[in-house]
């Protein structure tokens, strides 16, 4: 599979005040890890407008089921099932086919499994907390998992993260690379989350929060939650006998 | 009323935290047998053609600590300074070269490594010519927005003097941040986030 015609006209810049800045004391790591010089801006050349193609040959069936894909045969993750759905678009509003997502959350009971997360919920042997999958042609994504739990962090003395799903997305070029985390639509922690606060914009910490989607729901099986993604879009490249196009 | 200019807002970035390794090289951390390998671990094979080379490092934050949770990836041209992709309009790439590289700091000693091939040239979209770089992404707990930054090869001077990018650079005492050195086949390449010696990060 390939990912669909090749575009090579550079991207939008990035709005960098709508994403977080770099050094946001309140979310405390950033403090030491945030680079204080300006950044130099540089045109897209084909470095960063290139990207490779991820295949849906790379995947195995169950790479998107996170309720199946480690757990014992038979058997299945501990939790409130969901499925989460969207699309992956581009500031045009076009669909980024081709695009490669991956995913990792906690477990229902909040707590990852990684040997640095020493939480007290219990780890649940039948869920590993990743998984993967590729857009369709239209940018059309699903995946199934449990609704992750909160869970404390130490930042300050009694913060806790709002049950959150963390997305890697990947599109056609290296300066579409995108890392971002989904919340769930009412829950409280939300907007008492330092992380999310690294963003300033009340529409931006809105554009990661899914909806709801009763339409979606699998009966007796799995609620579900929609969750639209947007990479940068790019300028169209200028042709001199289609100038009208540009 | 004026028109909408009917754009999208790209979602605005969250960090990485401290678990991406979870999502992004599960079998590194020990989740095994879900998927077959990680991806991006091996860039090149027995028929890659070039000059076989490693790239590695650590990155430091602010008080010169290194960084043993952080997730690096790499996009490079291939030894004749073609890019893997379906977007590369100068011609065919090497298909046994991926171009694409990602790998995680090592836990116990902040250390990564890349065993990739030494880049060709490529040249801007005006037509002039660039040294050879690696074109490098961190991201990490404490990283709000994945840091774009490029390596640059240590042999390549007469490259490097004429590079347009590095010729941007006002504060030239910073240029050799951006520079790996050559210790034999390895180049080392250090990235330090903040402080003296903060490595010059790009908006792309």
């Amino acid at each position: 599979m390939d990912n669909g015609t090749p575009e090579t006209g550079a991207f939008f810049e990035r709005d960098r005040a709508w994403h977080p800045k770099a050094f946001t004391p309140d979310y405390k790591s950033s403090v030491v890890r945030s680079p204080r010089r300006a950044l130099l801006s540089l045109e897209n050349s084909p470095g960063e407008i290139t990207g490779p193609v991820f295949g849906h040959d790379m995947l195995n069936e169950n790479d998107a089921d996170l309720i199946h894909n480690f757990a014992r045969p038979g058997e299945s993750a501990l939790g409130e099932r969901i499925i989460v759905h969207g699309r992956v678009l581009d500031e045009r509003g076009r669909g980024v086919s081709g695009a490669l997502l991956e995913f990792w959350q906690a477990n229902a009971g909040g707590r990852y499994r990684h040997k640095k997360d020493e939480y007290m919920a219990p780890l649940d042997p039948n869920f590993g907390g990743c998984g993967r999958t590729i857009t369709d042609e239209n940018g059309n994504y699903a995946l199934r998992t449990i609704r992750p739990g909160p869970y404390p962090w130490p930042n300050g003395i009694n913060d806790w993260r709002p049950a959150h799903i963390h997305f890697s997305i990947f599109g056609h070029g290296f300066a579409q690379r995108l890392i971002t985390q989904m919340y769930f639509e009412g829950d409280p922690l939300i907007p008492l989350c330092p992380i999310v606060q690294t963003i300033n914009d009340e529409a931006a910490v809105k554009q990661l929060v899914a909806l709801f989607d009763k339409a979606h729901a699998t009966p007796f099986d799995s609620l579900a939650y929609k969750f639209d993604i947007v990479l940068r879009g790019r300028r169209s490249t200028l042709f001199e006998n289609r100038m009208e196009g540009n | 009323m004026a028109q909408s200019l009917d754009r999208l807002k790209e979602s605005p970035s969250q960090t990485a935290g401290p678990y991406v390794h979870i999502g992004c090289a599960p079998n590194f951390i020990g989740i095994e047998g879900v998927f077959d390998h990680d991806l991006g671990v091996s860039m090149v094979n027995d028929d890659t053609q070039g000059e076989r080379i490693s790239i590695s490092g650590q990155i430091f934050d602010g008080t010169g600590t290194v960084l043993k949770d952080a997730l690096l990836e790499i996009w490079q041209a291939d030894s004749n300074g073609l890019f893997n992709s379906p977007g590369e309009t100068r011609g065919a790439a090497d298909p046994n070269f991926t171009g694409w590289g990602r790998q995680p700091t090592d836990i116990d000693s902040g250390l990564y490594r890349f065993d990739t091939v030494k880049p060709g040239r490529v040249p801007l979209q005006d037509g002039r010519l660039q040294a050879p770089h690696v074109n490098l992404w961190i991201v990490a707990r404490g990283i709000n927005l994945g840091l774009n930054t490029r390596v640059y090869f240590s042999d390549e001077e007469a490259a490097n003097a004429e590079d347009p990018v590095l010729a941007r650079i006002e504060h030239r005492v910073r240029v050799p941040t951006l520079i790996a050195s050559r210790e034999s086949d390895n180049y080392r390449f250090d990235i330090h986030l903040q402080g003296d010696k903060e490595t010059v990060f790009f908006d792309i």
